[in-house]
């Protein structure tokens, strides 16, 4: 488990200094985490690290788990799909066990705390056991600018009851009348998927993948997912493909929630067969190490999802300072300044395009690659997440656009 | 992080130290959403007339911290969006070069936003029937600022280099940026304490002089302890002659 201190190579003591600073006006809060799993996912992912340096810091933070039956799970996963803007039938039985769900784990836990933090909607309705004078926040992780309709109005009463809404980005925030905080999420440096790797261990990491560094490698890592669009990045290739030599991998994990992902990879292998030169790799759950070396590997990372939550795996590639080549959709914009940080491209032959660009000129690619990793530097580390979670919590009593802290 | 120069060409001999030493401060910023969007010029002017202060301040500053490290820096959002997204490459032009440095107030920064595009939607009328695809539409955020005192402090030139040089850069954009504009003072603050305080007229005169919105914040900083680093090594002449 990393320490703060193991932050300060990457991000500079100064940054590391400020963020004991914030923390010493937040000594002793009792914080409450809330979410539906403690293992798998994004949200988990983070509060694993988050907690424990939210704790070096002198908070007395405690994470509690709802619980939930399978057919409350299959409600929020429907509602998970309506919030994204996919059509979804709900019934009001449905709704009614969602709430039913809800009360229950309301009267089993303690929310004892100064500040509770809800994270997505599965626990969203324990807000009506809220005590006076703690404060509650809604952290919702998902892409909500285009919502299902009948979700989003059962959601909204639950969510005004909240001090504050927090988002990913300001495309997915509403016209509400409560404040609406934007926090991107975040990557960790010190991961198993970011850290450093010697260009012996990628190599040998490849070898034992059946990827050959011969050739410029042109990569997706993304579930099988047809957002995601990998056909596309395959149409992409054949074109660039046309005019120059290189390998395309697309590097992905099963999602056993996801029925639809079978019937993706076959498609994609179907497209893939015949042309030695696109490595599709199936990685077990547990890869991480493995995507890190195929980032590093590769002479362009490319994300053409159709939609996007966020889109960490850009992050994680800029990170490795690696040119990229991503959809202007969902959190993507953010992390990609078009022509600085990347490229942004809206169809398969603005990605095959792109592609061709970066391949043909190796010093502009390389100077996207470093200003990326910079832009992630400052931006998409979890230090940077941490402090905007601590600022949060220092403004929640306040109205004002400029709070001052006393020494 | 690596020391700069100054660390260790320290003067033998320092003037009189500040009766008011420098205490730096950093100013950290937590972004919000004012859930108001513009899919088109008309409806951005419409917006620009109205958002808070916060939001203006927003959207003419946060890049300078986002994108601290490139050289040259990308414009304001609002030249970005009209340049890049919109595809008015002339009005993201007009944008991009306005002189914030003019503007003592926000109110005026906004007037003049304001006219930019009023004026670009009169002469080409046309503009305004253009409009962005979903997902794409300038979506106006407003700044809260945090501000607090760091350990820091410095009472004669030598200290304030020496602190200058290990700042972060929250804390060089508050004294910089945010005290010459947000809080309504008509220089920086470093300017003021090393006139008021140390006597340095002409160094201040020169720090206040630097136009921070043509540099990256490390290369302001660079350059700020270059302009104290000759005062330093002047001293340390003087000294030397005179003893």
């Amino acid at each position: 488990m990393a320490y703060l201190a193991d932050y300060e190579p990457l991000v500079g003591d100064s940054d590391i200094d400020e963020l004991r600073e914030l923390a010493k006006r937040l000594a002793g809060k009792r914080i409450v985490m809330v979410n539906s799993t403690r293992t798998g996912g994004g949200v988990a992912e983070i509060l694993n690290r988050m907690v424990p340096l939210l704790n070096e810091l002198g908070m007395a933070v405690r994470w509690e788990i709802i619980e939930g039956s399978e057919p409350f799970f299959a409600v929020t996963k429907k509602l998970h799909n309506a919030l994204h803007g996919r059509p979804e039938v709900i019934s009001q039985e449905l709704f009614e066990l969602f709430l039913e769900v809800g009360r229950r784990n309301a009267q089993r836990m303690a929310l004892d705390g100064d500040i509770v933090f809800i994270h997505d909607p599965q626990p969203i309705t324990l807000i009506d056991k809220r005590q006076p004078a703690s404060h509650w926040i809604w952290r919702c992780h998902i892409d909500v600018s285009h919502p299902n309709q009948t979700a989003w109005d059962f959601l909204r009463p639950f969510i005004l009851k909240y001090d504050a809404a927090v988002y990913s980005s300001s495309a997915f925030a509403q016209q509400m009348a409560m404040r609406q905080i934007l926090i991107a999420p975040s990557i960790d440096p010190l991961s198993e998927k970011n850290r450093e790797l010697p260009p012996e261990e990628v190599a040998a990491i490849l070898q034992r993948l059946g990827v050959p560094q011969d050739r410029p490698i042109i990569t997706q890592v993304s579930r099988f997912d047809y957002l995601k669009d990998p056909l596309g990045v395959i149409e992409a290739f054949r074109i660039v493909r046309k005019s120059m030599k290189c390998r395309l991998v697309l590097a992905g994990g099963p999602a056993t929630d996801d029925p639809e992902a079978e019937e993706v990879l076959d498609r994609v292998r179907e497209q893939a067969q015949g042309h030695p030169e696109i490595h599709v790799l199936m990685l077990s759950p547990n890869s991480d190490l493995e995507i890190n070396a195929v980032q590093r590997a590769s002479t362009i990372v490319v994300q053409k999802s159709l939609k996007e939550g966020f889109g960490l795996t850009v992050s994680e590639a800029l990170w490795k300072a690696r040119p990229v080549v991503a959809s202007a959709v969902g959190g993507i914009p953010i992390q990609v300044k078009h022509r600085y940080s990347g490229l942004l491209v809206h169809s398969v032959e603005g990605a095959a395009h792109a592609i061709k660009q970066l391949l043909s000129n190796p010093e502009y690619a390389k100077r996207l690659g470093e200003n990326g990793r910079e832009h992630v530097r400052q931006n998409f580390l979890l230090t940077r997440h941490l402090r905007d979670y601590l600022l949060m919590f220092l403004t929640l009593e306040s109205a004002e656009d400029v709070v001052y802290l006393n020494s | 992080m690596t020391e700069p120069a100054t660390e260790t060409r320290l003067p033998t001999s320092r003037p009189a130290p500040a009766a008011k030493p420098f205490r730096f401060h950093t100013s950290l910023i937590l972004q919000e959403s004012t859930g108001l969007r513009a899919a088109t010029l008309p409806t951005l002017l419409k917006l620009l007339r109205s958002v808070p202060e916060s939001s203006i301040y927003h959207h003419t500053h946060h890049f300078l911290l986002q994108h601290q490290y490139l050289t040259p820096e990308p414009s304001n959002d609002f030249a970005y969006w009209v340049s890049e997204v919109l595809g008015e490459e002339a009005l993201g032009e007009r944008l991009a070069s306005l002189d914030i440095l003019e503007h003592a107030t926000l109110q005026s920064l906004r007037a003049t936003l304001v006219g930019t595009i009023e004026d670009c939607l009169t002469h080409h009328p046309a503009v305004r029937l253009k409009f962005v695809s979903e997902g794409e539409e300038f979506f106006f955020v407003k700044s809260r600022h945090v501000i607090m005192p760091t350990r820091h402090t410095a009472s004669t030139l030598a200290e304030f280099a020496r602190a200058l040089s290990k700042v972060s850069l929250h804390s060089l954009y508050f004294h910089i940026f945010d005290a010459r504009l947000r809080v309504g003072r008509p220089t920086n603050d470093f300017a003021i304490w090393l006139n008021e305080q140390l006597g340095l007229h002409e160094l201040a005169a020169d720090i206040a002089k630097l136009d921070p919105y043509a540099h990256t914040l490390e290369t302001l900083r660079s350059l700020l302890l270059t302009l104290v680093q000759h005062e330093l090594d002047r001293q340390n002449a003087r000294h030397g002659l005179s003893s």
